[in-house]
């Protein structure tokens, strides 16, 4: 049997062990309940989708004119419809399935990247992405090279109540830098289903990765990522993660494993809690390499009855690694709850320098009053107060996020008023 | 023009103020015509923040008896948004900070659709605000920082009656020139076809008269206006005497 033929049998093996394994965090959830994802049509162009499915794929970031983009994936339930990268970045970057990744490079794959950041036995949602043949999208961006658009990525589910697994694999070479916009999202007829997705994300020496995802699901809608990055020497990881509509549960802890010298990893979260929203976010940083640096910094707003969870996690395994941690928490409403967990841990490095900052507050009426007086409507200055709060600084964030983001806290204070 | 001929503008009748279970105010008249400027003098604790603060609206300032008339209209039951609508601006003696809001945000919202650009960057060269504009509002503002943000959030704002609450209050002789000139230039600008704005500035020092004409000075004691006058000569009399003796003494027109 060839290496790839022995590694698959391990990975269903692993999977297949782990089949009912439940997660270390979130709300335990009934496989059985979901169909299957059905095939979906390739389309020529994005513009060619129907109106609606554009609408909601800008609310998430995605351009369906790829105006101002360096290429896109776009998966709709269990099918790659469209990917292409734009003419100018021929030849610095690929984007295909993870399917056809694994096809056309299947030693590389399997032995440096396919399931090599994420255990498939992690819990029973990475065993149900390894047991269901899946697609999800493969980007690379070849060495040297500095994209300096946004990468797009839609997974849009748009049938009800089937799962969509997904493996997304980037690979930065040596040198490299790129920013990839993700926007998760689903058509507005589907009530309830589950997205799981694996992210694999392996920073070559020197690269750059900002990686923005924009979540948008519906009220009875249940979410499963699981993410690992792996940082080589000099490389610079940096998560932007942003939720502003209801889902039923989202429970997701991406892990940076900053295993190269002078790595270093950032999290920057923005969370909104509405209705029955259950969400577990956080992130865990593990330093590994001499001079690491990490930092997580979550802003969390609950309203209704939502209960949001904001962890923190550091492990400091060198003695010249420095990391920090802060999140804030503004409770809106009585009948929600948040809960902030920071979590630091130095393990055999006695230079480690690990710290955090948590709070929970509640909106400042003193604020409100204060925009009050100056003629803003008591409506108005709560949502921008709110707005404020969640409007992280996000130092070096392209221009292209930030308004992407800005809309979606904009939308947001709208819906809210 | 005479100032006891102008229409008046806000008309405090009878007004008496709790706050919690205590009552602070107890029974204070006071009439500002359009165009005038009053000066609110007064101790520590007597209530002059308590009064600015009930004719802006603030919750937690319970009108128990008599009434403010602004424009005519009666205030009660009206929002604190509502009166800032209505013509009513307020310069706090100690501005929340808060965060995510920039300063350049705020005084835009506060001047609305019709400040543009050339408004707001007259605005902050005047203020030299230059440094400040794209902070959170008031997070770490020294006190002359702070004071001159509340400035310029006024002057787009524009009212017609301002509040000014200790404007001088932390800040330096510099600053108090700046101060002081932005705030001229606020009750000295015309309101359409109305006359001129007017304004109740409470001081302890009266450093800001250096800048800014007044009209007429109130000292409040024991939960009234018991004292009415020539600002700088009701300012000299407290400095010398104190309050207790100035609200006998004979330069009070009442
Ligand atoms: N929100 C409040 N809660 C409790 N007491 C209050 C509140 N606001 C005012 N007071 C009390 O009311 C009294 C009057 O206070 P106020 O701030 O109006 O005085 P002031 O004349 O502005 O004093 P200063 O010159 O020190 O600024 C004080 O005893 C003060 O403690
Ligand atoms: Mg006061």
């Amino acid at each position: 049997m060839s290496d790839v033929a022995a590694r698959k049998a391990e990975i269903r093996a692993l999977a297949e062990a782990a089949r009912d394994k439940k997660a270390a965090y979130g709300p335990d959830l009934d496989l059985s309940a979901f169909n299957a994802a059905q095939d979906a049509e390739s389309v020529e162009s994005l513009e060619a989708l129907d109106k609606q499915m554009k609408e909601v794929a800008l609310s998430v970031g995605i351009e369906s004119s790829e105006e101002g983009r360096a290429g896109t994936y776009f998966q709709v339930d269990r099918s790659p419809i469209y990917q292409r990268v734009t003419e100018m970045y021929g030849g610095k970057l690929e984007i295909m399935s993870t399917k056809d990744a694994v096809e056309l490079y299947p030693e590389l794959m399997y032995e440096q990247y396919y399931w090599r950041a994420v255990a498939p036995d992690k819990d029973k949602y990475t065993a149900l992405v390894a047991l269901q043949e899946t697609e999800g999208y493969f980007i690379r961006v070849l060495p040297g090279q500095k994209i300096d658009k946004p990468i797009q990525a839609c997974l849009f589910v748009s049938e009800n109540n089937i799962t969509q697994n997904v493996h997304n694999v980037i690979v930065m070479e040596e040198g490299s830098e790129a920013t990839v916009i993700t926007g998760c999202t689903i058509h507005p007829k589907v009530r309830e289903g589950l997205h799981a997705g694996i992210s694999e994300f392996y920073l070559g020496k020197g690269s750059k990765l900002t990686f923005t995802m924009i979540h948008n699901w519906a009220e009875d809608f249940d979410v499963r990522p699981r993410t690992a990055i792996v940082l080589d020497e000099d490389a610079t990881y940096i998560n932007n993660y942003v939720l502003m509509k209801p889902v039923k549960s989202i429970q997701s802890f991406p892990v940076a494993k900053c295993v190269g010298d002078r790595s270093r990893a950032v999290f920057n979260s923005i969370v909104y809690g509405l209705e029955d929203s259950t969400i577990d976010i956080g992130s865990e940083s593990i330093m590994e390499g001499e001079g690491s640096r990490s930092e997580a910094i979550a802003r969390t707003v609950s309203r209704d009855r939502s209960v949001v969870y904001s962890r923190g996690r550091l492990i400091g395994r060198t003695n010249d690694c420095k990391a920090h941690l802060d999140c804030r928490g503004m409770v809106q409403s009585a009948e929600s709850t948040q809960w902030a967990i920071p979590d630091l841990a130095s393990e055999g490095a006695p230079g480690a320098e690990l710290s955090h900052e948590a709070a929970i507050s509640p909106i400042a009426a003193e604020e409100i009053y204060y925009l009050m007086s100056r003629g803003v409507p008591k409506d108005e200055a709560v949502s921008m107060i709110t707005r404020g709060f969640l409007d992280l600084e996000i130092p070096g964030l392209p221009a292209a996020l930030r308004r992407q983001i800005d809309k979606a806290l904009e939308e947001t204070a709208k819906d809210s008023m | 023009m005479s100032v006891d001929s102008a229409s008046p503008l806000l008309q405090v009748e009878g007004l008496h103020v709790s706050v919690g279970d205590r009552e602070i105010l107890r029974g204070v008249d006071l009439v500002i015509a359009e165009g005038e400027t009053h000066v609110l003098l007064g101790p520590n604790g007597g209530g002059k923040t308590t009064l600015l603060n009930t004719i802006v609206g603030l919750p937690g300032y319970r009108v128990t008896a008599g009434r403010i008339l602004f424009k005519g209209t009666d205030l009660a039951g009206l929002e604190i948004d509502e009166r800032a609508r209505l013509g009513i601006g307020v310069a706090f003696q100690r501005p929340p900070a808060v965060r995510g809001i920039k300063l350049k945000q705020l005084i835009q919202v506060a001047g609305g659709d019709s400040f543009d650009e050339a408004a707001m960057a007259d605005v902050i060269g005047g203020l030299t605000l230059e440094r400040m504009i794209d902070r959170d509002v008031n997070m770490g503002f020294s006190g002359g920082e702070m004071k001159r943000s509340e400035m310029a959030q006024l002057i787009a704002q524009a009212p017609d009656l301002t509040l000014f609450d200790e404007p001088e209050s932390g800040v330096d002789l510099d600053n108090i020139a700046v101060v002081g000139g932005a705030m001229t230039r606020l009750l000295k600008a015309e309101r359409v076809g109305k006359g001129t704005r007017s304004g109740l500035i409470v001081t302890h020092t009266g450093h800001i008269l250096e800048y800014v004409n007044a009209d007429i000075g109130h000292v409040l004691y024991n939960g009234r206006l018991a004292c009415k006058g020539n600002p700088r000569d009701l300012i000299d009399e407290i400095g010398k005497h104190g309050y207790d003796k100035c609200v006998e003494c004979a330069i009070c027109q009442m």
